[in-house]
């Protein structure tokens, strides 16, 4: 055990990430986190953390979102939260440009101008830390962001089933970092977990993170197709071993997105991780997330497992489409005692 | 604050549960008129009351009737009154009575929890979701118990009416695992919760009311230590049950003992927290938190003793202090609350001064680095390491937010570990490795094995301890028999015998003198005394001369059965085998046996032969039986399945009659065999010879060393040296009234399980000697939760 997790520990081995912009106003605390530098492929590491029992995780998140409770101003402020902490995404086979910039539009400008005055926010800036596309709307999407700090994240390798080439899915990485994505949100080939090739994996994962160059690199294990919380754990490991900048469940193609058990496993993956290198590495559960009480739920899993400094943007983002409407709903009904509907928020 | 700072902070902040409707039902009620008795709200007939306050404040919230003597007798007289009617409905009028309780319980369940919460001081997110849920689950199962009585227990019914003494760690939970399979069974009620939580209870009176729950069958009296002691003593009641601590547990089983009032005792505990190297480990930290900080530690089930594996150790370690500083300490009504106040400033107390004692023994006491709230009884979480077996806090139930840590080095050690203690209520097991773990939980001495979980209850499964943690279990099927009773052939009375010396006319020298010692582990040993008894024949001649077996005696014999490992250890069908051997052998020799009977006890030689040949079918009986009094699997609403094991008392001690020499000594000692027991037995003091000529036929048998044990002499003083050891697990004893009561009275050393013939002896002769009603006092159930899912 290098160190724990404590507050008091931000700051050690950290050194600042050059050309990142935030996309949000900085907060008080700072975090320039030291990006991941990857380590070897240790199997006996994995080992040591392969023991994952399902019904006791089940029972955790079951009792941990019983356990807390966010009322009020407090909510309202957990809800800004979860904006600053969400990918914006769009990933559709019917997606165009001129619904991409759409997004980008409402990434840019996500509040009613009464609701940010109510909230006395208008000092402040919260809105989404990016937009997440296909690589063909990578280009639209940095040109409709540009200045402002957003980030585009570009699904890639072969989304969703990353069974294409791998020189193939390396040429796709470059291509959306040439286009100017700075974040790439790669998937693995979920045989390599079944049949238990680690190493093949981890090579791949070190050959997409040198593909990403300064692009952030998130690891989608496409939770629902591993059956295990075994699997998940493992192929977490691989990832963060490999490089990863971020782990992140699912693509919202599987059958099943991401549940809090699935999370749990990945973010107790992290904190091991974390223990044993001292490198912080960001979570993104996404696929299915749509409404502010399981934003929240989600939040309540990072303090309680991760701590303070994993409700930042660096180190936490929730990929979401519809969520962030209901959270304007919500926010909304918290300014004015009234229960809110979808057509009194933009679209994205 | 505003929401910007609020943004940047991403703190919880305060979720207070709504506590009007609460306040509201306080206010509305006159507590002086507390008791509720005959389905009428009554004052105490003395007009005493006692106060109860709220723990987080200290803050008064009612004076509550306190009921003396004159209102138990009350209360016993309603209960009795509407004993006939209700005892007489049938299970579906039961069974919607006990539907109707729970569907209105459910109903006003919030106001249940808060309620609860206010009054104990346990966090409303527990109060909320775990003990009235539970409580609730607990009646509605229990309405299926009612109706299928009949289909599920043949030729038993209610034992009567029934006083239940309840605690306040779980007011209204321990009030629904007592009332509902009460109720079930077609007893009725007179139940006394206790004086730090009278709330709840008062409001399920109400709902009684309201469930049409017929006047008289359920009565609850507040009050203190006097209304207690007055249940326990009442003549008119058949049956205890008591929830609370050893030490008054140990009151209660010496004032009811020679009563012939049923008990069940659900006491303390000091469970072991096993963490095997293979185990989840941040999992087995969440098993922590709902094992020590559940309820504040004030869980007499709680996993207050971590036995973890020394490779893990400090990794685990570390994991558990970061998680105790995530918990937060505050207003049990604030649902961001993982700890509310202990229930008192006394429990405060003890808790402080236990674990000052146990720093001063070397423990290492960490805290997390939290504030407490300015008011209120509040302890924080503590961890103490570098714990020693000998450290109070590894001995002591602490009952409060306390943890011990000790490491082991491998699984041997770890079960030796779990089993050094007094208690044996419950333990969790955690690993990863399905064999290690039903390996490890059939061999600890508890009676809850909670695998890779912990503090799991449901209503359909038995709840209990072992040893010191009491008999009896609350739950399931094998919970319905604490409130059933089956019916016993009775035979005469035993008149306490002479203990002068009988005059023995010499015999005639024609045969070999015959010297008969007693038989332990599996010898034959010369008395330590070496003094013998003169057994005459029926014409009152010498027959011969047995050992006179004094205290030691009994201290070998016990031993030699705790050091038979073969017998308990031995499968079933091996068990099966031996007995069937055992009947063989005795059948060979059943006319030297039936001679023997006919002249000790002058039977005529048909009604010899006949004992000695119900004898050898009754060995059959429970050799046949042996591998067939199986345990369940019962269905928690959970994906787990828990199994109710049957497991043998241990070292049972066995103190025959003289009615039916033979045939009470093989009825008594074969279900105990059967079932796994190692056994002393102390044969008919009048007959001993019937039990030394069967030496040589053990002996034959390949029965293990020390499965049996046979200590001749005096009966009433053999019994007494059994009661008193503390190594002898269960006590059966048919003899005189007064060697049956002072056998209950002197068995608190260590709450061994006595069944008492209280002073008669049964017709051995019947049918209904034998069998189930047997062989359920040779077991103890215990009940192992095996959550899965991959």
């Amino acid at each position: 055990m290098s160190s724990t997790i404590r507050e008091a520990d931000l700051g050690t081995k950290v050194t600042s990430l050059p050309a990142r912009a935030a996309a949000n106003t900085a907060t008080a605390l700072d975090h320039r986190i030291a990006r991941n530098p990857g380590m070897k492929l240790d199997l006996g590491f994995m080992e040591s953390v392969r023991s994952v029992n399902r019904s006791a995780l089940e029972r955790r998140v079951a009792s941990l979102t019983k356990r807390r409770s966010i009322k009020a101003d407090n909510q309202a402020a957990w809800l800004l939260r979860a904006v600053a902490c969400m990918d914006l995404t769009t990933l559709n086979s019917n997606d165009t440009e001129e619904r991409v910039r759409r997004l980008c539009a409402k990434a840019i400008n996500p509040f009613r101008r009464d609701i940010v005055e109510g909230l006395g926010i208008s000092g402040e800036t919260i809105r989404p830390a990016a937009v997440c596309v296909y690589h063909p709307f990578v280009a639209t999407a940095v040109d409709a962001v540009r200045g402002t700090g957003i980030h585009v994240a570009a699904v890639s390798t072969a989304f969703p089933h990353g069974l294409a080439p791998l020189s193939t899915r390396l040429q796709e990485i470059e291509a959306s970092v040439r286009d100017g994505a700075d974040e790439i949100d790669v998937v693995i080939p979920r045989g390599l977990v079944f049949g238990a090739k680690w190493r093949e994996l981890y090579n791949e994962i070190v050959s997409m993170r040198a593909a990403c160059g300064d692009a952030h690199l998130k690891v989608i294990l496409g939770t629902g197709d591993l059956a295990t919380l075994r699997n998940v754990m493992l192929a977490s490991m691989v990832a963060m071993m490999a490089g990863a900048d971020f782990i992140k469940t699912s693509t919202g193609k599987e059958s099943v997105n991401a549940t809090l058990p699935v999370g749990l496993a990945m973010v107790r993956a992290i904190r091991a991780y974390f223990e044993e290198t001292g490198f912080f590495i960001g979570f993104k559960p996404a696929g299915g997330i749509s409404t502010a009480k399981a934003s929240l739920d989600w939040l309540v899993l990072m303090k309680e497992e991760l701590g303070r400094p994993w409700l930042e943007p660096e180190l936490f983002r929730f990929g979401a489409s519809s969520l962030l409407t209901d959270i304007e709903r919500q926010l909304e009904h918290h300014l004015t005692g009234h229960y809110s509907a979808n057509h009194r928020h933009a679209m994205a | 604050m505003n929401i910007l700072d609020r943004y940047r902070a991403m703190e919880y902040g305060p979720a207070p549960e709504a506590r009007n409707e609460a306040d509201a039902w306080l206010a509305a009620r006159d507590f002086g008129k507390a008791l509720f008795i005959d389905g009428g709200w009554k004052a105490a007939s003395g007009g005493k009351t006692f106060e109860t306050s709220e723990p987080s404040s200290g803050k008064l919230l009612a004076k509550v009737s306190d009921a003396g003597a004159a209102d138990i007798d009350a209360a016993v007289s309603a209960a009795t009154k509407a004993l006939p009617k209700w005892a007489a409905s049938s299970g579906y009028q039961r069974a919607k009575v006990l539907y109707a309780i729970g569907r209105a319980m459910q109903r006003h369940q919030r106001l249940f929890a808060v309620l609860e919460s206010i009054d104990n001081g346990k966090p409303i997110r527990e109060s909320r979701d775990i003990d009235v849920p539970l409580a609730i689950r607990h009646f509605i199962h229990h309405a299926g118990w009612a109706q299928a009585l009949d289909r599920d227990f043949p030729g038993h019914k209610g034992v009567g009416v029934v006083g239940q003494i309840i605690p306040w760690n779980f007011p209204l939970l321990m009030l629904a695992w007592k009332v509902a399979p009460a109720l079930a069974a077609g007893c009725t009620v007179v139940l006394k919760p206790a004086e730090f939580t009278p709330l709840t209870a008062i409001l399920f009176a109400e709902i009684c009311e309201r469930a049409g729950v017929p006047k008289g069958v359920v009565n609850i009296v507040q009050g203190g230590p006097e209304a207690g002691g007055a249940i326990v003593n009442h003549p008119g009641i058949q049956k205890i049950a008591f929830t609370g601590s050893s030490e008054v547990g140990k009151i209660i089983r010496k004032a009811t003992a020679g009563s012939g009032k049923k008990l069940s005792l659900e006491l303390g505990g000091k469970s072991a927290f096993i963490v095997f190297e293979d185990a989840d480990l941040d999992s087995a930290v969440e098993g922590l938190v709902d094992g020590i900080w559940f309820n504040q530690g004030q869980v007499c089930c709680a996993g207050s003793r971590l036995l973890v594996q020394e490779g893990i150790a400090d990794a685990l370690i570390a994991k558990v202090k970061t998680r105790m500083s995530r918990l937060r300490v505050g207003s049990p009504l604030d649902k961001n609350t993982d700890i509310g106040p202990l229930v008192d400033l006394t429990q405060l107390d003890r808790v402080k001064g236990l674990v000052a004692e146990g720093a001063k023994q070397g423990a290492v006491c960490w805290q997390p680095d939290a504030a407490l709230p300015s008011s209120g009884y509040y302890h924080l979480p503590t961890l103490a390491t570098g714990v020693s077996p000998a450290n109070i806090l590894a001995q002591e139930e602490v009952f409060g937010p306390v943890l011990a840590t000790m490491t082991f080095r491998n699984t041997e050690e770890a079960i030796e570990l779990a089993n050094n203690t007094r208690y044996g209520l419950a333990a969790s097991v955690w690993s990863e490795n399905v064999n290690l773990a039903l390996h490890v939980a059939p061999q600890l001495k508890a009676g809850v094995v909670w695998v890779n979980g912990t503090n799991m209850f449901d209503a359909a499964c038995g709840f209990g301890g072992y040893r010191e943690s009491g008999f009896g279990r609350e739950g399931g099927r094998e919970g319905m028999f604490e409130y059933l009773a089956a019916k016993l052939p009775l035979g005469p009375v035993i008149k306490p015998m002479a203990t002068s010396a009988q005059p023995v006319e010499q015999a005639d020298g024609s045969a070999i003198d015959r010297t008969a010692k007693l038989f332990i582990g599996g010898k034959q040993v010369r008395p330590d005394g070496n003094y013998s008894l003169a057994v005459a024949t029926a014409k009152g001649k010498l027959a011969g001369e047995v050992g006179f077996g004094n205290r030691k005696d009994i201290r070998d014999a016990v031993a030699a059965a705790r050091a038979c490992k073969g017998w308990p250890e031995a499968t079933a069908y091996n068990r099966s085998q031996v007995l069937y051997y055992l009947a063989e052998n005795l059948s060979g020799r059943a006319g030297e046996f039936s001679a023997r009977l006919t002249e000790l006890t002058g039977a005529n030689a048909k009604a010899a032969r006949e004992e000695v040949d119900q004898s050898i079918e009754r060995l059959f009986l429970y050799a046949g039986l042996a591998d067939k009094f199986e345990g369940r699997v019962h269905q928690p609403p959970a994906r787990a399945v828990t199994l109710a094991l049957h497991e043998p008392v241990g070292v049972v001690g066995i103190v025959a009659p003289d009615t039916s020499p033979l045939l009470g000594l093989i009825s008594l000692v074969a279900p105990a065999l059967a079932m796994g027991n190692t056994v002393v037995a102390v044969p008919s003091e009048r007959y001993p010879l019937l039990a030394t000529d069967l030496y040589q036929v053990i002996e034959y048998s390949d029965v293990p060393a020390g499965a049996i044990n046979i200590v001749t002499g005096r009966s009433a003083e053999l019994a007494g040296v059994l009661a008193k050891h503390d190594d002898v697990d269960g006590l059966w004893v048919f003899a005189d009234a007064e060697t049956c009561a002072k056998a209950e009275a002197d068995s608190i050393g260590n709450l061994k399980r006595v069944w008492s013939g209280n002073g008669r002896t049964l017709d051995w002769a019947s049918d209904e000697a034998a069998g189930d009603a047997f062989l359920r006092r040779a077991i103890e159930v215990k009940n192992v939760w095996v959550p899965y899912g991959d």
